[in-house]
């Protein structure tokens, strides 16, 4: 079921970017950021944490889940650490991703040549 | 010409862009990547030693690999325009502009060229997300205690 889940959650979020950029003079650049931020909001209430929790990887895999786990990280240290935490901790989970980017691309970059 | 009668011709000539079109591809493409990553979820932790959490981890990596390798080889760029939203929402997106912009800006030099411009396109993406993320969190934190 989860699958069906994945497919229909993740599908659905990038239909909602579709409609943004189609019907606005916004561009990709815009919809990410918004959508972050926006995952980020949808914690507050825990709703993106049940999102996770029935999508799996399909609430995972969209940019929303960037600002999920950036506010995730930093609210479990600032439950040990105080108010100190939210800077500990803030990229504590996203680091796999981020890290990922920026090694692959690097290396990528090195190896290949820019096409056109 | 009457300004009527010239928005009916530009209204004519303007290429037709195929919302609805968009929408179906973009949702199936945005959903498959969803169904691959609970694929990969399913198949890493089917490893022994390897929890929920780590192979959620190794799907983000594998994902951000491939998308970082297609974008190099040149034929990504093709398919996030044809698909829209389907590839740019996801983490792929993510990965595409960095990489993108990476190779764009080889020819400057590896300090001031990939060095300065490799977030030029993401970096916002990552400014916002934690903007955002310190605003909730605080707000979460003083109401909610943590």
């Amino acid at each position: 079921m989860t699958y069906l889940y994945a497919f229909l959650f993740a599908g659905i979020v990038c239909l909602i970017g579709q409609i943004i950029l189609d019907n606005t003079k916004l561009m990709p650049g815009h919809i990410t950021s918004l959508f972050v931020v926006i995952g980020a909001a949808l914690d507050i209430f825990s709703i993106y944490d049940f999102f996770v929790e029935k999508a799996g990887a399909g609430a995972m895999v969209c940019i929303t889940s960037f600002g999920h786990l950036l506010i995730h990280g930093a609210l479990a240290k600032a439950k040990s650490a105080g108010l100190l935490g939210l800077f500990t901790g803030m990229f504590s989970l996203t680091a796999a991703g981020i890290t990922a980017t920026i090694i692959f691309a690097f290396i990528l970059t090195i190896i290949f040549k820019p096409k056109n | 010409m009457e300004k009527s009668k010239y928005d009916e011709l530009i209204k004519k000539h303007s290429p037709k862009e195929n919302k609805f079109k968009n929408m179906i591809i973009s949702f199936i493409v945005g959903g498959l990547v969803g169904l691959i990553g609970q694929c990969l979820i399913t198949f890493y932790s089917s490893f022994n030693g390897i929890s929920k959490d780590e192979a959620a981890s190794l799907m983000m990596v594998t994902i951000i690999f491939l998308s970082c390798l297609f974008t190099s080889l040149g034929f990504f760029d093709n398919w996030v325009s044809k698909s829209g939203a389907g590839l740019f929402v996801p983490i792929s997106g993510f990965a595409h502009a960095t990489t993108s912009a990476a190779l764009e800006y080889k020819k400057e030099g590896y300090v001031f060229g990939i060095g300065s411009n490799i977030f030029k396109l993401s970096g916002s993406v990552i400014l916002y997300g934690v903007i955002s993320a310190y605003v909730f969190g605080i707000i979460r934190f003083v109401f909610f205690g943590g």
